[in-house]
């Protein structure tokens, strides 16, 4: 972080600023941007406040950063800072160690007067009817501070366009808002997007790795990690796929969320595939909702095929392509679309990148092997591949569960091998589907799950997709 | 029991071994215990570097110019590959000490391997007060204790640049960053996380030697 300008000099011109930059913040020491001497006069002048960092209980500690409560995720160091032995928190501590011996600071001095915009909103494009109407419901929400909302829009349904007239009205009223998603891939693609959308609005993004860390803007998009460091801090949080694998598994996430926002806060939900425990308060009418059955473009979302293939397991571990699999390939409508191939292990889209390549060369699907890649979290050039096929120099792409979300390619054909799979959920499933027949010229798109014995997930996924569309009136 | 590492339970395996002797708990789990790189085979008997067990030529070049007593040998336990990277990462420089004993059963055997008998003192290599009080804790201090020999801290670091920002040249060019507070007077081995191009350990070492040490060795976990 850099120093603040205006750290040193009097306080009176730079409060504001000092106060932006600060207020809604829960940071360690070594987290704030000031001089050792100016921090000491915040503490002295009460504008900073020390709390404790852990807090014991009983028998169980809890990280006050976040919420860890696992006994695992605790451990003692002999610390040479204060020369005595406690804990610390392994779970947040690619943020910056917790330590017990350390208080976390926040800001009390005056609370940041966020400006009203007149008229924010920069974006030309239009709405379509059923979009308009969820927009309107957002935004609605939003202005009568309505405590949450869920909005249950397919894969598709242009969710952040459907957000516009909800942020407009927040900034319009001079209200912080945060749009939070679990993905880092996901804040940098939306970035450009809000910033074009709100040209005189300070908008920034956080995420692990950015360049920009100050987190002192009016609009905040940034991953779900990231509210770690805030409290009390955004009148509007969207919380973007709500159902996603680390904000759904992760329990610090919710926990930081919730302490993000201010009292009098307006949460909204974004989400394809919410998950049962909404689901259940959507039933019970104790979570309003809005929804969103059909695709902006207006066509259905594509049903995926169960295609059942005996060996497949075997024939998938020892690198041989199931039959099944050879005869769709061969017989699939489109060549010319691109083609997804999700697997559930890592292992098995680098074992299988060899053998699918021999095979569409020999097809002739592909005329050289460079078209043909395999993708996983961890790999180092991911973001460039996934590029590549968004730019199709890559025609067929071989990837683990990453890309089942929030990732738009127009015109591709979906495979699942081992849909029976643990990793392949209702969620997953439902949103791998969601990638193909994402653009208006080609609205179609095959999506085959290839699997040894029907899963619960995968009849429910087929189900869940029919009735959207049944709902959708097509 | 959870992996320190992946955070994964760790199955209890049942056998008559378990069953009758305590054998050692595991801290990591099958899969993440493969990850790491031991180093077996051959070595360069002077500083551990992989691949041949004729002396290195990074060896030879320290041999022209510095006397054999400044460090008589380096002894490393694993490989500086990329998982190792990582634990380093997050064990040094995100501080999680607890990390550290992962490597403990490693240390303990290869230690045993290196059939180091003589009577020694480990001397864990000292971090600069400005990098402790930032830090909590000394890693290659963590690693001495893991060791059967009696520890001293008889060295202390003056503060100056992060090691790992200059070039080898510069490294050698440096000056003596160390300051050794007491002479001992039985052979030594110097205890460190990493050995890259030995320099850290030389500075060490020759202020020990100086001061009338018999014999220097040093044992790292890594051989960079």
């Amino acid at each position: 972080m850099q120093p603040h300008p205006t750290s040193s000099t009097t306080d009176a011109p730079s409060n504001e600023a000092i106060s932006r930059l600060l207020s809604g913040k829960l940071l360690l020491r070594e987290e704030f941007p000031l001089d050792e001497k100016t921090f000491q006069r915040f503490l002295e002048q009460k504008l900073i406040a020390p709390t404790a960092s852990i807090l014991t209980k009983a028998f169980s500690h809890q990280c006050q950063r976040c919420g860890n409560k696992k006994k695992s995720l605790f451990a003692l160091i002999p610390c040479e800072i204060c020369l005595s032995t406690h804990l610390y928190c392994r779970k947040c501590i690619e943020m910056g160690r917790v330590m017990a011996c350390q208080p976390l600071y926040y800001w009390t001095g005056e609370k940041p007067v966020w400006p009203a915009h007149a008229d924010p909103c920069t974006w030309e494009g239009a709405l379509t009817h059923l979009q308009q109407r969820a927009a309107d419901r957002i935004a609605e929400a939003i202005a009568g501070q309505e405590k949450e909302l869920l909005c249950w829009a397919v894969c598709g349904a242009g969710k952040t366009e459907m957000l516009f007239p909800g942020i407009t009205k927040a900034l319009k009223l001079g209200r912080r808002i945060c749009i939070a998603t679990p993905r880092a891939d996901v804040v940098r693609e939306l970035l450009p997007r809000i910033r074009r959308a709100y040209q005189d609005v300070e908008v920034e993004g956080l995420y692990g790795g950015s360049e920009n860390k100050a987190g002192s803007a009016q609009l905040i998009l940034a991953t779900t990690h990231q509210l770690l460091r805030y409290q009390d801090a955004f009148d509007v949080m969207v919380i973007d796929e709500i159902d996603a694998f680390p904000y759904h598994a992760d329990p610090s996430l919710p926990f930081a969320a919730e302490r993000a926002k201010t009292s009098a806060s307006t949460t909204i939900y974004l989400t394809a595939t919410p998950r049962k425990n909404h689901r259940k308060r959507i039933n019970r009418r104790n979570l309003p909702h809005i929804f969103v059955p059909v695709r902006f473009h207006g066509h259905p979302l594509p049903v995926p095929k169960l295609n059942i293939s005996f060996s497949l397991k075997r024939d998938l571990k020892n690198a041989i392509l199931p039959q099944a699999f050879q005869k769709w390939t061969e017989a699939r409508e489109t060549k010319k679309r691109q083609l997804l191939i999700f697997v559930p292990a890592v292992s098995m889209a680098e074992n299988l990148q060899e053998p699918l390549t021999q095979f569409f060369l020999k097809e002739r699907t592909i005329s050289s092997p460079d078209q043909l890649t395999a993708v996983h979290a961890a790999d180092p050039d991911r973001e460039e591949k996934v590029q590549q096929f968004r730019d199709k120099q890559l025609h067929i792409l071989i990837t683990t569960t990453i890309l089942e979300r929030g990732v738009t390619f127009p015109s591709v054909d979906v495979a699942v091998l081992d849909a029976g799979h643990e990793v392949f959920d209702e969620a997953a499933l439902v949103q791998i589907a969601g990638r193909a027949g994402r653009s208006p010229d080609d609205p179609t798109g095959e999506v085959v799950f290839f699997h040894e014995g029907k899963t619960d997930a995968m009849v429910q996924a087929k189900e869940a997709i029919r009735k959207m569309n049944h709902r959708g009136g097509i | 029991m959870e992996c320190l590492w992946c955070q994964e339970a760790i199955m209890p395996e049942v056998n008559w071994a378990t069953l009758v002797q305590l054998s050692p708990k595991r801290s990591l789990c099958p899969g993440c215990e493969e990850e790491m790189e031991r180093i077996h085979g051959k070595r360069c008997p002077r500083c551990s570097k992989v691949g041949s067990d004729a002396v290195c030529r990074d060896c030879s070049w320290w041999e022209e110019r510095m006397p054999k007593e400044t460090l008589a040998q380096n002894y490393s336990v694993f490989s500086y590959n990329a998982r190792m990277k990582e634990m380093i990462a997050k064990w040094k420089y995100r501080g999680d000490y607890h990390l550290g004993h992962a490597f403990k059963q490693h240390v303990k055997t290869a230690f045993a391997d290196w059939n180091f008998s003589e009577e020694a003192i480990a001397v864990p290599i000292p971090l600069s007060e400005e990098r402790l009080q930032e830090r909590g804790f000394n890693q290659a201090k963590m690693l001495a204790s893991f060791l059967p020999l009696e520890t001293e801290e008889v060295l202390t670091r003056l503060h100056g640049e992060k090691q790992s920002k200059k070039t080898r040249e510069e490294r050698i060019l440096t000056e003596n960053p160390f300051v050794l507070e007491k002479a001992l007077h039985k052979p030594v081995v110097l205890v460190d996380d990493i050995y890259t191009t030995g320099t850290t350990l030389r500075h060490a070492g020759a202020l020990l030697h100086a001061l009338g040490c018999p014999a220097v060795y040093a044992f790292t976990l890594i051989r960079g």
